[in-house]
């Protein structure tokens, strides 16, 4: 049977964070900056692509430069909706803009071992025993590569990212470690055998990409390279930006919206130039360096404001988000973990982003640790609980209830009670034990997480691939 | 006269403005002043209290950046003069450094390379995608005493060892050191590929740097 997937929807919860004047100047901005600045392509089929299509191409400096029509009228042809289908079609996830779906964070490097606390490098193994208890908790809507698989050979490892992630997992697939057109191509193969062909896999992509932009205003050569061999094949495709204010974008935070969303809204663009109507998403990761050392933050008042304007953004453009929320930059599952995810995850959240990235990394996207990922996963049900806001009728309002009870009485033995105590959220990892148990015992959130994971990944099986399949799979690797 | 100059000199090293920096280096040239003396006493004295605010948590990145921008645009107007003297201005060491072949990142290394150069090092940056092959050119033909690697990805890490590799095969990994970084990069890994240091960011890069020399 295919686990349960929580996601958010049908918020009674919002924020305004940007007003459409303000929309309309980051938009304006954007387009001034794609025309008369450009952004670099460097890639001779994507260039060819926009010189078609009557960009200005600099084949120097491989810089596109295209008129603002040229991008809206591109923008207008991507699919508002649609659905990113699983092993399991009862675990497919319709891109609606009504829907909040939660991932696994990646790329880590190393992990924090489940069995021994001991940090190390990430390998194939870890892959596919995250994937199983992500595979497990309902929270964990779609399996993001978690992390690399470093004992694997470097030009087939994404491939044997995915293999491992669909043996282990019936939820949908997103990679991000897909840098070439080669391993794109074998990635197709493998997703058409898993989808049951290559129309069929169109009608249900299994497997997404989410590709990283090269901020300041850039692209990787690679990487849009393979975007569109996964564009042709219908394969959902998002670039993410992860401009950093005061090292690859303004310091200030509008202006770090405009590089990032020139990066992304370019290269969306050309996707729908190539491929009119493939699915696309919009993905973002915006952050403040830390002004000591230049680093990466994973977390701060910027970022959170960044989790809530790219929704409005890639709503703007009507194409679906990835958000990029919890990623703390905390070294281990602590006060600067819970409060940097929670922000993160609570304000992609109330904009209703379609997907956030993700669960389970700590030390800014680096480190794995399973203890993070299932208490991410208590914050995001914390968030999934608090968007149901306050519902207000006669059957929540309990006026026969009051009356019943009076002044001086209790609700505990009412059938009002009982009946919607369910309602109230009940905690996996919260410690409301009394004082004196505590003090016994002194364990706490995490010695739970740990014992929960390690419980997950000992007894949770996972609808298995057909042994032929996964056969099949090898051979695509091994040939490409 | 000289020391309101040199007092300038230390302001637009502070200030962070190369215009200026330049400028007065060629005020200096002109009124004769030793080129090596306007470095040291006039704007090496302004890199040490950026240094020092830094240190105190009272300046920050940016301003260490913009100081070693003018460092170089003074530096850059005052070289030609030592050398036309026939002197040398004194270095810490010669550092070739890039981003590995296949890896556009360039940021992170850009840094280092910043923060080497206003620390005292003369540095070759070699840019991004960097075949294995430049590296170990570059490093003969300046004698470079460190080379740094940049690496963004799991995949192109691996990278770094080859250079390693491809030192040795040179025949000069004896006579450099190999600092590598980049977010992937792990001091086991720079152990595993047999690097001399490793830095999680920029300002501890210099340290290594110092530290790898000093030895």
């Amino acid at each position: 049977m295919p686990r349960p997937i929580k996601s958010i929807t049908d918020p009674r919860l919002s924020l305004q964070i940007l007003s459409p004047e303000d929309v309309r100047r980051i938009h304006t901005a954007t387009l001034d900056v794609i025309e008369s600045v450009g952004v670099r392509f460097p890639s001779p089929k994507a260039l060819k692509i926009w010189e078609a299509h009557g960009a200005q191409v600099d084949w120097d400096t491989r810089i596109v430069r295209a008129p603002g029509h040229l991008i809206e009228d591109a923008l207008k042809k991507a699919p508002p909706v649609y659905t990113l289908a699983a092993r399991d079609p009862a675990q497919d996830l319709p891109l609606d803009g009504n829907h909040v779906y939660v991932g696994t964070d990646g790329c880590g490097v190393q992990m924090i071992d489940l069995y021994t606390g001991q940090r190390r490098l990430s390998a194939l193994k870890d892959v596919a025993e995250i994937a199983r208890v992500a595979d497990y908790v309902e929270e964990v809507a779609f399996i993001w590569i978690p992390v690399s698989a470093q004992d694997c050979p470097p030009e087939t490892r994404s491939l044997y990212e995915l293999k491992a992630a669909w043996e282990n997992s019936t939820k949908h697939v997103q990679t991000e470690s897909i840098y070439s057109e080669r391993e794109a191509r074998a990635s197709v193969e493998m997703a058409a055998l898993i989808a049951g062909g290559r129309e069929e896999l169109r009608r249900r992509p299994v497997l997404s990409y989410a590709l990283c932009t090269a901020p300041p205003l850039g692209q990787d050569p690679g990487t849009l390279e393979a975007a569109l061999v996964a564009a042709e094949a219908g394969i959902p495709v998002g670039f993410m930006t992860m401009t950093s204010c005061g090292t690859t974008a303004p310091v200030t935070l509008a202006g770090n919206l405009v590089v990032g969303n020139a990066e992304v809204i370019s290269a969306l663009a050309m996707i729908q130039l190539a491929y009119p109507g493939a699915p696309v998403f919009y993905a973002a990761a915006q952050t403040a360096m830390d002004l000591r050392t230049g680093g990466y933050t994973g977390g701060g008042p910027e970022d959170f404001l960044f989790g809530a304007a790219s929704n409005v953004l890639a709503d703007f453009y009507n194409v679906p988000l990835s958000m990029g929320s919890f990623a703390t930059g905390a070294k281990e599952p602590n006060w600067q973990a819970g409060i940097e995810n929670s922000l993160s995850t609570f304000m992609a959240c109330v904009v209703m982003s379609d997907m956030l990235l993700g669960v389970g990394l700590l030390h800014g996207s680096r480190i794995w640790s399973y203890e993070q990922m299932l208490m991410d996963c208590e914050i995001f049900d914390i968030v999934y609980n608090t968007m149901k806001g306050i519902p207000v009728d006669d059957e929540t309002l309990a006026l026969d209830v009051i009356r019943a009870v009076g002044p001086g009485g209790n609700f505990l033995a009412q059938k009002h009670t009982r009946k919607h105590m369910r309602e109230l959220w009940v905690p996996k990892f919260m410690d409301r034990r009394p004082y004196e148990e505590w003090e016994a015992k002194r364990d706490d959130a995490r010695d739970w997480a740990r014992a929960m994971a390690r419980q997950i990944l000992e007894t949770h099986q996972p609808e298995p691939l057909d042994l032929q399949l996964a056969a099949e799979l090898e051979h695509i690797i091994a040939t490409a | 006269m000289t020391d309101e100059l040199f007092r300038a000199m230390a302001r637009s090293i502070i200030d962070g403005d190369p215009d200026a920096a330049a400028d007065l280096a060629k005020k200096a040239v002109e009124a004769g002043i030793d080129p090596l003396e306007a470095i040291n006493k006039g704007f090496v004295p302004g890199v040490d209290y950026v240094g020092e605010q830094y240190g105190k948590g009272e300046m920050f990145l940016p301003d260490l950046v913009l100081a070693g921008e003018a460092m170089k645009a003074a530096v850059a107007v005052l070289e030609p003069e030592i050398v036309r003297q026939g002197s040398q201005r004194q270095t810490l060491g010669v550092v070739v450094i890039g981003t590995v072949e296949g890896d556009i990142h360039d940021i992170g290394k850009t840094l280092v390379a910043t923060m080497l150069s206003v620390s005292g090092f003369r540095v070759y940056d070699l840019g991004v995608d960097v075949p294995v092959a430049t590296f170990v050119e570059k490093a003969r033909e300046v004698s470079a005493d460190i080379v740094g690697m940049s690496a963004l990805l799991t995949t192109t890490m691996v990278r770094q060892r080859d250079v390693v590799e491809a030192l040795e095969d040179a025949g000069l990994r004896s006579q450099v050191k190999v600092m590598v970084g980049g977010a992937p990069v792990t001091r086991a890994w720079a152990q595993e590929i047999g690097a001399d240091g490793y830095s999680e960011d920029a300002i501890g890069a210099v340290a290594v740097a110092k530290q790898l020399l000093a030895k």
